[in-house]
């Protein structure tokens, strides 16, 4: 079996350690990750710049609480069927969904349908008409099944309206 | 609201031996820092995540079963032998779950037993500082005379073989330290806990050894000095749940070692606590069994706010050496001219930043100040933006 270095053990380590911490904020400054990371800004910069260049990092993204501004978007998640095509399966229809710019997000699902759909509109019945309109005349689709979203109580590990503050005391021995 | 009216004093009929403890250092601050508003405190002693969630649910589970009895006196059985498995796991200890472990309320529950369970009266005790502050205090208590042992922040902080024999006499019963340490941060290695070894079983002494803070060391793996040959029947290995598992107050502690030891301690534990509370020690054995993920995630993220903060003291002009373990920082404050009490009421005062005098661990802490890291990075960063500034303006 061939033995990676500890270098490369070393670098990959740093790496996930890295990514850790800009999913958990990506404010973080070049000093800040440097200091938690005890390496040097010019290495974390150029280790960045490493992986954006290769896509792991894809986006900086801030978690907003929209319900407390007077924007707050009106969120469905659509289960979809369809006929798969031959040759290219999913692929294809999955692509014609997820090219409209209300569609958040699309997964390939196991189980009793096969596109999860997550569209994002200002009105429900904005998405009403994405799903009759655009959605469901699609070729392959056969159902669509609609959920609007009430409440949002956790978003991408974030608990909304978590009430647990520091309760600990403010001097401990 | 009615005006209490003055009672006469019994001074006169209270118990000496307590009147004439020394009072906590940290006490006067504590009551300054909890009048102020706006204070990042750098003075909290214990992490701060909340108790993993299978952990507090396995206690609200437990409470709905109606788990609301005693338990065994030495705590239950299964507890025990999930203590006995991670110790063997984690640092390859082995310690009978029958009768070589007792269940305590937290750790400081069992250094008070093991004081009590082996100390005559006369009986003194090298107490190594900077240490916890209720070591010394406890000794009192259990009749025994504490000997502060002062260790130099040129060794960091870490005792001598030599330290030790000047402070040896034949009174000497026992040893108490705490390594990883509370306040220096410093933990002691297999070679520098060697020569430790050999005086302690010259002169035949037992030895308290703290270990609450074994899971949280950085750069190394943690040794007990009860893994060392010979050593396991003259140790009494002290833990517990509360900081790698983020449950102090949960008051779940443990303690480890010979069985006529071990014995006496529940004897006294019997008849004064009876025993920890059924539902946390239930929350402990999932925390023992299946936590061992998240408390590794919680250590590195204490190891990651470590490097932050000790660059950052060091940038500042705060000498502060690397702490090996723990979540504490033991920066040196001798070069703004300033006692380490003056520095923590004028940094305060000044800057709002809480953090507790060296001193209140021991005469060696004197010109140093203990700064707990178990805090968000950004109040880090902010605590250290107005630790800068302090500083720079007593140059």
């Amino acid at each position: 079996m061939e033995m990676e270095s500890s270098d490369k053990r070393d670098k990959k380590e740093l790496e996930r350690q890295l990514l850790h911490l800009l999913e958990d904020n990506s404010r973080y400054s070049l000093s800040t990750l440097a200091g938690l990371l005890s390496s040097t800004e010019n290495e974390i910069a150029a280790l960045i710049q490493e992986l954006e260049n290769r896509k792991v990092i894809l986006k900086y993204t801030a978690t907003i609480n929209w319900n407390k501004t007077d924007g707050a978007p009106v969120t469905a998640m659509i289960d979809v069927k369809v006929t798969p095509k031959k040759g290219v399966g999913f692929d294809e229809i999955a692509s014609r969904i997820y090219r409209y710019p209300e569609v958040e997000a699309v997964y390939l699902m196991s189980g009793a349908y096969d596109l999860s759909v997550v569209v994002k509109g200002k009105t429900m019945h904005e998405i009403a008409e994405f799903v009759a309109k655009k959605l469901s005349p699609l070729d392959s689709v056969i159902s669509t099944t609609t959920h609007f979203i009430l409440k949002k109580y956790k978003h991408d590990g974030v608990i909304f309206d978590d009430g647990t503050g520091d309760r600990r005391m403010v001097i401990v021995p | 609201m009615s005006k209490r009216l003055a009672m006469p004093s019994v001074q006169h009929r209270l118990s000496r031996v307590v009147s004439e403890l020394p009072p906590s250092g940290i006490r006067r601050f504590f009551d300054l820092v909890s009048t102020m508003d706006g204070v990042i405190s750098l003075g909290v002693g214990e992490p701060d995540f909340v108790t993993p969630w299978n952990v507090r649910d396995a206690c609200v589970e437990a409470l709905e079963q109606g788990y609301t009895t005693y338990t065994s006196n030495s705590g239950l059985l299964e507890l025990r032998e999930a203590v006995a498995e991670y110790l063997w796991g984690q640092f390859q200890l082995k310690y009978e779950p029958e009768d070589e472990i007792l269940i305590t309320v937290g750790g400081s529950e069992a250094i008070d037993l093991a004081l009590r369970a082996i100390l005559n009266p006369g009986d003194e005790v090298l107490v190594i500082q900077p240490a916890y502050i209720s070591y010394g205090p406890c000794v009192t208590l259990a009749g025994g005379v504490p000997v502060a042992v002062d260790t130099d922040p040129r060794t960091g902080f870490k005792p001598t073989a030599e330290q030790l024999e000047r402070h040896i006499t034949p009174r000497t019963k026992a040893i108490i330290f705490c390594f990883p340490n509370n306040p220096t941060g410093a933990s002691l290695r297999q070679h520098e806990l060697a020569p430790l070894v050999d005086v302690i079983r010259r002169h035949d002494l037992l030895v308290i050894s703290d270990e609450i803070y074994a899971e949280l060391t950085y750069d190394d793996k943690h040794v007990s000095i009860a893994s060392f040959p010979g050593m396991k029947e003259r140790t009494i290995l002290i833990s517990g749940m509360s900081k790698a598992f983020a449950m102090t107050g949960w008051r779940i502690g443990y303690a480890c070692g010979h069985p006529e030891i071990i014995e006496l301690m529940r004897k006294i534990h019997q008849y004064t606590m009876l025993c920890a509370p059924i539902m946390s020690q239930m929350a402990a054995i999932e925390a023992l069994r299946n936590g061992l993920d998240e408390m590794r995630e919680m250590v590195l993220s204490y190891k990651q706010r470590r490097n932050l903060f000790v660059k950052g003291l060091n940038e500042i002009g705060l000498a502060c050496h690397q702490p090996e373990g723990a979540f504490y920082a033991f920066p040196s404050v001798k070069a703004t001219g300033l006692s380490s009490d003056e520095f923590a009421e004028r940094l305060l005062f000044d800057c709002k930043v809480a953090v507790v005098p060296g001193h209140v661990f021991g005469n060696s802490g004197h010109g140093y100040i203990r700064c707990s890291y178990a805090t968000s990075v950004q109040q880090i960063n902010e605590a250290l933006e107005r630790m800068a500034r302090f500083v720079q303006k007593l140059r």
